[in-house]
């Protein structure tokens, strides 16, 4: 089993993810990450999804998508071809006497902390699964009270959209 | 009767060719959604009123299209598949919210499993009260999602106009479903402006029609080098009207030809090339000539599991071409080394175009010498009862030489249902309804009902058996007070005939909940029951009365006639492939596996 990352292009109208999301669960497979939002065109929304799955099962999906009639047009994003990012945000225990030791680490990853409290930091990360796993590590061992994860966003590098782009149309 | 083209179907669907054009006018909701569907061509819809769609029954009172108060909303769907499997137009479907149009949950999925085109129209519950569990409140756009080709639920009494549209053109276009459109009741009661035609909007929706050339090409360089092709014929060639081209490529070709249960009718039974159906009660040579083929044209088939058995060892040595309306549907099951996505009546066409002048059935001599072989051999049959009762199988074959193949026979589901896919010849499109992939028991009535409507001047006969009749039956009191003489042959053998046909076979004869005491306590006594409903009934009980019976039947033109046949409950459906295992176990009797010679290939 092999990640895939799917960008889905919709109409941005009501009921539009149930339709999605319900199409991976009817046909057994678990989505690892989704992400929603518009696009340029508001008329427009963009789904990012990854997903585990068998490069075979996934194109069965991927036609079955592609029969939504609020399907766009699909892109499968490879992982080098492409920018992937997720955004973290994680509530750390620092009191006093280990703040410096945790805006040492947070300075390290590049993020930032965003809302202090007397015992807590607030962290902002984006990057890489990779990057945010490395990052969680290390504050792990401060303590983590609460954490937040948002879905994977993706975009492929170089000049191309994929609203001009070729769309993945199996078959 | 001329059938129409996709083409003009779609146009009737597309508001750029409706022949209403109307200026704004103000009315209500449901004027507006009236006036939708008369400007959409419709003539008939099946449907029960309730408190949510009542306003829209009110204009429907007024108006040209015919509205059949059924007894039941599943008969309204199975009615609306019906209609439209018969005559190739849209069925159209009206319910209530809640209940009733949960209760169009079943005949939905049928003809979602079926590609039939129908449009399910549920009222729903006034938009501020939508999600507060209010009376007879129903998510049925979230019911309907899975097994709906899309579904609406209008937001404003605007959206009328656009929205009808569109779901005619998606239910009746590129691989036909059905489509519902759930409207809440104070959108039908706002005034609105009412326009026709609306536009079409739909940017993530474009089927393919045409075939790719190359595909085409490659399709004729494997026809042209295969020694034992076979034509897999599905459901899509008759929702393509492609019949006559299908015809044609076969006698140009000289190859064989097999029709799937969906497919019944779309290529003459009597015709020499006919092996007849595949699958797991299919004749042994059309499950011989898939197994052993090396090149399968599978033409608007699926590689349903009851047409492949165990996929793995289904046609091990075939290539394969197939072509589909439907892209999702191409290698979903087998993998295709030519896939073709395309409508059917394009893809036979432009085949034909492609495949030159072959040199016909003399190519394959040695093929047909087999499949003739075989079907001389193992014909398809069954033997006459010892006890004395009556055979179903005889039964059904009378009725169809007797009735003829201009009649339309709609099916239940079970044994029956194989027989009367087995023992009655279908000649022409259209004449053969049942539900192929749901396997809907209680389909047959309200479906004979739906096309008895679409086709008035055609004799139209359900084969029915008694578990099935007895889910469906109140749709006989609609047939006789809306003047739908229908002809219902109940195949009456007093038990679930082909669950106990597998408790013989696989359950030791343990006929647990089978019995449904229709021969034992004569409950319900369907004589009187038709009666009762407004119909003729007529019993037949042994073999020397089934002519006369049917005659009688024949004879009946100004009423719905119920025949109970009662029938010996011991037959069985031959021959069978069991579930799940290879088609090459299939058995043409119990015990009896055919000599197919293997090492003769």
């Amino acid at each position: 089993m092999t990640k895939h990352t799917l960008s889905v292009l919709v109409e941005n109208k009501p009921g539009v993810l149930a339709r999605v999301s319900g199409l991976f669960s009817r046909r057994g497979f678990n989505i690892d990450s989704l992400a929603v939002g518009e696009t340029e065109n508001p008329e427009v929304s963009r789904i990012t999804i990854v997903v585990n799955a068998e490069s075979s099962p996934l194109e069965q999906v991927t036609k079955q998508l592609n029969k939504l009639v609020n399907v766009l047009k699909i892109v499968e994003l490879d992982p080098v071809q492409s920018v992937q990012r997720e955004l973290l945000l994680v509530k750390v225990r620092a009191d006093r006497t280990v703040r410096s030791q945790v805006i040492e680490t947070v300075d390290l990853f590049r993020a930032r902390v965003i809302d202090v409290a007397p015992d807590t930091l607030t962290i902002e990360a984006t990057g890489t699964a990779d990057k945010l796993d490395a990052l969680l590590r290390d504050l792990e061992p401060f303590g983590i009270k609460e954490m937040v994860q948002s879905g994977l966003v993706a975009i492929g590098r170089g000049s191309r959209s994929i609203t001009t782009g070729p769309a993945l149309r199996a078959a | 009767m001329t059938r129409p083209t996709p083409e003009t179907i779609a146009h009737r669907a597309t508001p750029a060719a409706a022949p209403a054009v109307a200026a704004p006018v103000t009315v209500s909701g449901a004027a507006s959604l009236v006036k939708s569907l008369e400007a959409l061509g419709v003539e008939v819809a099946f449907g029960i009123p309730g408190g949510a769609i009542l306003p829209a029954y009110d204009p429907l009172f007024d108006s040209k299209v015919r509205h059949i108060l059924v007894r039941h909303e599943q008969g309204a769907g199975h009615a609306a598949t019906g209609y439209a499997q018969a005559t190739g137009r849209v069925g159209v479907c009206i319910a209530t919210s809640g209940p009733g149009a949960t209760n169009l949950v079943t005949p939905i999925a049928d003809a979602y499993m079926d590609s039939v085109p129908i449009v399910a129209i549920t009222g729903q519950v006034p938009r501020p009260s939508i999600g507060t569990d209010a009376f007879q409140e129903a998510d049925i756009q979230g019911i309907t999602l899975p097994i709906t080709k899309h579904n609406f639920l209008v937001q404003t009494p605007e959206e009328i106009p656009q929205i009808l549209a569109q779901a005619f053109h998606l239910a009746s276009t590129g691989r036909p479903g059905p489509v519902l459109v759930d409207i809440p009741k104070d959108v039908l009661q706002a005034q609105t402006t009412f326009t026709w035609p609306p536009t079409l909007d739909m940017p993530g929706y474009r089927p393919t029609l045409h075939p790719h050339g190359k595909q085409i090409r490659e399709a004729a360089r494997l026809i042209a080098g295969a020694k034992r092709p076979v034509l897999y014929v599905g459901g899509g060639v008759l929702k393509a009207h492609a019949t006559e081209s299908l015809l044609r490529l076969a006698e140009l070709t000289g190859i064989p030809v097999v029709t799937t249960l969906m497919a019944r009718g779309a290529f003459p039974d009597s015709h020499e090339q006919h092996l007849g159906m595949p699958g797991m009660h299919g004749s042994v040579p059309a499950v011989y000539a898939l197994q052993k083929s090396d090149l399968l044209i599978a033409l608007g088939a699926r590689f349903d599991d009851r047409v492949t058995g165990n996929l793995d060892s289904f046609a091990p040595g075939a290539a394969v071409v197939h072509a589909d309306i439907d892209p999702a549907e191409i290698g979903k099951n087998r993998h295709a080394d030519v896939p073709i996505v395309g409508d059917a009546k394009h893809v036979i066409d432009e085949l034909i175009t492609a495949v030159g002048t072959p040199p016909g059935k003399g190519a394959y001599t040695a093929w047909w010498a087999t499949l003739d072989d075989l079907r001389e051999r193992y014909p398809l049959g069954y033997e006459e009862p010892t006890d004395g009762t009556l055979a179903p199988q005889y039964v059904i074959e009378r009725i169809g030489q007797i009735v003829g193949p201009d009649a339309i026979y709609a099916a239940g589901v079970g044994q029956h249902q194989m027989w009367a896919s087995q023992f009655i010849s279908y000649e022409k499109p259209g004449t053969w309804l049942n539900s192929g992939g749901a396997g809907t028991m209680g389909y047959a009535v309200p479906a004979a009902m739906g096309a008895k409507v679409g086709c008035p001047d055609t004799v139209v006969w359900a084969i029915d058996g008694d578990g099935c009749f007895q889910m469906t039956n109140q749709e006989l009191a609609t047939c006789a007070l809306e003047g739908i003489p229908v002809k219902i042959a109940v195949i009456n053998n007093g038990n679930l005939g082909m669950v106990r046909q597998w408790q013989t076979l696989f359950y030791d004869g343990r006929y647990s909940n089978t019995e449904l005491g229709t021969h034992k306590h004569r409950i319900p006594d369907f004589v009187k029951l038709a009666e009762a409903l407004g119909c003729v009934g007529l019993r037949c009980e042994n073999k020397a009365d089934v002519d006369k019976t049917i005659e009688a039947a024949m004879a009946i033109n100004d009423a719905p006639v119920v025949i109970d046949f009662v029938v010996g409950k011991d037959a069985m459906v031959w021959p069978m492939v069991p579930a799940g295992t290879s088609n090459d176990a299939i058995l043409f009797a119990r015990d009896v596996r055919p000599d197919f010679g293997d090492d003769d290939l």
